[in-house]
């Protein structure tokens, strides 16, 4: 039988306020454990919750970008469960009526274009942390993370395959990054994912039993995990099973997920309106207000630098993946003053190559993009080939220094004196009278022979244009 | 000094008759005579009261004091106090002391009032007659053998023995008006959203509301006038101008147009109570007002909706004291379900673990349209029963309380027949309008309060109502026997 996958996340991003959702303490990451929480983050007895106007404002920005409705009145729900890391006894989340409803996403898998709905966005706060390592046998609690605003992102079950998911995360996660509503920091938990995974024969409409895979905190195992999961059902329908309603947990170790609790031992969240927050109320006023601080968004980025640059889909699309990549592309091109596809190779492979390797961001690269600049000018203007340049962009990289500097230093420049290029080309002729005979005799092959020699003779600065023109004039 | 009213004591203070020093340990000394038969207090801060009395007489030798510098008063244990024990009337809390002050507490402490301690009351402000408290009852001064009502029983019980002049009360069903009428002396629920909630130890978020508690309804006008006032950390407080109460006092009551509701004066009601509650509505037509018979059609969904909705947020607001951060902690949990099920099972008493078990039902999957939905459209039923009588009337008057106060034990076997003592008080916590009880007579032996229920924020037209019936009469200035030198 052939099957269909059917995917929904819930992906979770920490918003970047610098105060907690209710209260004023600071959201700063990786502080002293318990240093960051206030008496309303720890629950005391008496405290109240104050809601932060920031978060609501990158609720909105979220909700506008996304095309989504925002709310005019949303009410915050009180979701009663007992964990040591939940300092009230309850998390303040949003439940029947969230500040973000019916918005989508487009994507791109394979060169098709999709677009997934979005059922809703709420805002909610996070927990504190529970550690289990160095207690001694007890558990210790750290909230320094408790009352962090949260939105949290539903997509509608429109994802068909674990590649499409991650399409999904990965536009997500560049979209929040655009919006500055997130830092994306997933291995500080910033952007997480909860995945909704069933499986159904194809053709059927009706959604199979589904399980949720709890916090998957990178792209690559939400693929696995996805793709695992899938796996895992269709094994069991094969073999006349039936899958259970459950939550499972991803074991990245061992790749597998494992269970978790099923639907019967599921929490009864007790969900009701907080009596101590007053339901958000959102004038027109405001979401005209956030609207004039939304960016340029990815899609319409990618859809300017096509045509403003001239530049291909992949081209476009690799270089809005994020919104620094974007603007260092497009300060590279303004101080070139040159060539934009010239700029795309350089910063998408020569740059992205040496950052893979390093293993550093756009916005941690060893070379500004004024740099990189100064060194697209110098091909551009045929004082170095490509092929130099390389060389000049590894020492900037490793030792630093302007390109110019390098190029003069080291002697890099291109040979484009006719004289001096002929006078070589003259020498290897010379020096080369079978070569010379067997070319002329038609083993044209060996006009490459005659290159390799120039630029031997000449530690690869002949101009090749030059080289490859006079070369056949010389050899005729 | 006790005799005298807490707006005497200021204007004493001011006339340099006697210091705070002085006042503060006639009181002091009052409660280590008086108290371990009443057991009002359950924490007495005679260190911080004669540091703040000092403080206050340099104040006043300043010509910087306010009317309530350097007057002694009580907090009711359910307001947080920096570095004093706040119990909230529960073992869970008997440890517990606060890193921080109420709202209500900070707004005492910087207008130079006098902290005595802490007063007793039903655990959580869970009960109606203080039988509730992890400290013991509190008795009421009239009649030890009866109960001072609750859960402010404590604030009502020892302001009616002269052992403060004010103190600070709480009312989520009725736990401020309940139980100054059992005890004889005025107290006032404000418009919800009038005083700020924080540091204030939650029960039901949607109704709790802090009042002042005093012998005089001028007095009540004194220290409301401290309390009220918005504050940014509680959402649900209201910003809004907090008029002078006290000049308001003396407005006459020619035209004051007053509903009599009928189902307040139907079965349930002591004969006694009514004829005294009709006697001071006479008094009031004697003073210039008009009454009128009036309906509030949908009171008699008060009492079961309040049980819906007050538990309902209590078993979520109760769910931090889990043994983990603060508070009773088990000996030798086992386990996490261990540490939860006996820290809560130990340090929570019969009547909240009732009230959590309630609601915690109430909230479930199944039940929740059938019981918390419909709850709160009955509240909106019955704020509308208010609204269309304040097109007609400006305030309304009926009992505070079926009965006078009850013996101890009473009523304890019989949960239903507790919360129906409050059955007149209800309506107007889930309306959030503010109402008021003033004594209005005795019925054998014992006080016996009349509510005044107004349009919201009209604590200023409350205050001035009873005040004018106050100048008339003098069942306000009654004072327990024994208690009396």
């Amino acid at each position: 039988m052939e099957w269909e996958t059917v995917i929904g996340l819930e992906i979770h991003a920490q918003l970047a306020t610098r105060s907690k959702i209710f209260s004023g303490a600071p959201t700063a990451y990786g502080a002293e454990p318990n240093t960051q929480a206030c008496a309303i983050d720890l629950g005391l007895p008496g405290v109240l919750p104050v809601l932060n106007r920031e978060a609501v404002r990158m609720a909105v920005k979220f909700g506008l970008a996304i095309g989504a409705e925002i709310a005019p009145v949303s009410v915050f729900a009180r979701k009663n469960y007992f964990y040591p890391d939940l300092p009230k006894g309850y998390q303040i989340s949003q439940y029947d009526l969230p500040v973000v409803a019916r918005g989508k996403l487009s994507i791109n898998v394979d060169g098709k274009a999709l677009t997934i709905g979005i059922t809703r966005a709420h805002l909610e706060e996070d927990a504190g942390k529970s550690l289990h390592e160095d207690f001694h046998g007890y558990t210790g609690i750290d909230l320094n993370r408790a009352g962090t605003p949260l939105l949290e992102i539903v997509s509608e079950p429109d994802l068909r395959s674990a590649k499409e998911a991650v399409a999904y995360m990965k536009k997500l996660h560049a979209l929040v990054r655009y919006l500055e509503i997130c830092d994306g920091n997933m291995q500080e938990g910033s952007f997480r994912c909860d995945a909704n995974v069933s499986v159904r024969p194809k053709g059927q409409t009706k959604f199979g039993t589904r399980a949720e895979i709890k916090n998957l905190n990178s792209f690559r195992f939400v693929e696995k995990a996805i793709n695992h999961e899938i796996a895992r059902q269709i094994e069991i329908l094969e073999g006349g099973g039936e899958v259970i309603q459950e939550t499972r947990l991803y074991d990245s170790v061992k790749d597998e997920t494992r269970s978790m609790r099923s639907k019967e031992e599921a929490n009864d969240y007790r969900y009701f309106p907080d009596p101590d927050l007053l339901p958000l109320e959102i004038s027109s006023g405001f979401i005209e207000e956030v609207k004039a601080t939304l960016p340029e968004l990815p899609d319409a980025k990618r859809d300017r630098f096509k045509a403003q640059y001239g530049l291909s889909d992949y081209d476009a699309e690799v270089l809005t993946a994020s919104r620094e990549m974007a603007d260092f592309y497009e300060t590279v091109v303004r101080e070139a003053a040159g060539d934009p596809k010239l700029c795309a190779n350089w910063v998408m492979v020569e740059l992205s190559g040496l950052l893979n390797k390093d293993g550093l961001e756009i916005t941690a690269s060893k070379i500004d993009a004024a740099g990189l600049a100064s060194l697209v000018r110098r091909i551009a203007d045929a004082t170095i080939s490509g092929k130099i340049a390389k060389q000049v962009l590894e020492t900037m990289w490793n030792e630093g220094g302007s390109a110019d500097d390098i190029i003069e230093r080291q002697g890099l420049k291109q040979i484009t004196d006719t004289g001096a290029i002929e006078s070589i080309i003259d020498q290897i002729i010379a020096a080369n009278p079978e070569q010379l005979a067997q070319y002329r005799a038609g083993k044209d092959k060996l006009f490459g022979f005659f290159v390799g020699q120039a630029m031997k003779a000449t530690q690869g600065k002949a101009n090749p244009a030059q080289l490859n023109e006079l070369l056949k004039k010389k050899l005729q | 000094m006790h005799r005298k009213t807490l707006a005497e004591l200021a204007a004493g203070l001011e006339r340099r008759e006697f210091s705070s020093v002085e006042l503060t340990q006639a009181h002091l000394a009052r409660i280590e005579r008086l108290d371990p038969a009443l057991n009002s207090f359950i924490t007495t801060t005679p260190e911080i009261a004669l540091a703040q009395a000092r403080a206050a007489d340099e104040r006043l030798a300043k010509g910087e004091a306010g009317p309530l510098t350097g007057i002694p008063i009580a907090q009711k244990d359910i307001f947080c106090t920096k570095g004093v024990r706040t119990s909230c009337g529960s073992r869970m809390l008997d440890s517990f002391v606060s890193p921080y002050d109420a709202c209500v507490v900070e707004r005492f402490n910087a207008a130079g009032a006098v902290m005595l301690g802490k007063l007793n009351m039903d655990e959580f402000a869970m009960g109606s007659s203080n039988e509730t408290s992890y400290y013991g009852p509190v008795k009421n001064p009239w009649n030890t053998a009866t109960v001072p009502g609750g859960s402010s029983g404590g604030s009502a019980a020892a302001v009616a023995a002269r052992l403060v002049p004010g103190a600070t009360g709480t009312d989520t069903g009725g736990s401020i008006r309940q139980p100054a009428a059992f005890c004889g002396i005025t107290g006032l629920k404000p418009t919800y959203g009038r005083v700020s909630r924080w540091g204030m130890i939650a029960f039901a978020s949607s109704l709790d509301q802090a009042g002042p508690m005093a012998r005089t309804a001028e007095d009540c006008a004194i220290m409301l006038q401290t309390m009220a006032g918005f504050d940014e950390r509680d959402s649900t407080c209201v910003d809004r101008p907090v008029p002078d109460y006290r000049a308001a006092l003396g407005n006459d009551l020619d035209g004051l147009r007053i509903g009599l509701p009928k189902e307040f004066f139907g079965e349930g009601l002591d004969p006694a109570i009514a004829g005294l509650i009709h006697a001071a509505v006479d008094e009031y037509r004697r003073l210039g007002a008009i009454v009128r018979e009036i309906s509030l059609p949908n009171m008699h969904l008060s009492v079961p909706a309040y049980y819906v909705v007050a538990p309902a947020e209590c078993s979520s607001n109760l769910a931090r004291f889990d043994g983990v951060r603060f508070g009773h902690r088990c000996e030798n949990p086992t386990d996490l379900a261990d540490l939860y099920t006996r820290s809560r099972g130990e340090g929570f008493g019969a009547e909240v673990k009732r009230r959590i078990l309630i609601g915690t039902y109430a909230l479930s999957a199944g039940y929740y349209d059938a019981y918390y939905l419909k709850a709160q459209k009955i509240r909106r039923l019955i704020s509308e029963d208010f609204r269309r009588a304040f097109e007609e009337v400006d305030v309304i008057m009926g009992p505070t309380a079926p009965s006078v106060a009850f013996e101890f034990g009473a009523k304890s076997a019989d949960p239903i027949a507790m919360y129906l003592s409050d059955i007149y008080t209800i309506a107007v916590n889930l309306a959030g309008l503010p109402g008021m009880s003033i004594p209005v007579g005795f019925s054998n032996g014992l006080p016996v309060g009349m509510q005044i229920i107004g349009g919201y924020f009209s604590e200023d037209r409350l205050l001035n109502v009873a005040h004018r019936y106050q100048q008339a009469t003098d069942w306000h200035t009654r004072t327990p026997a024994g208690i009396a030198d």
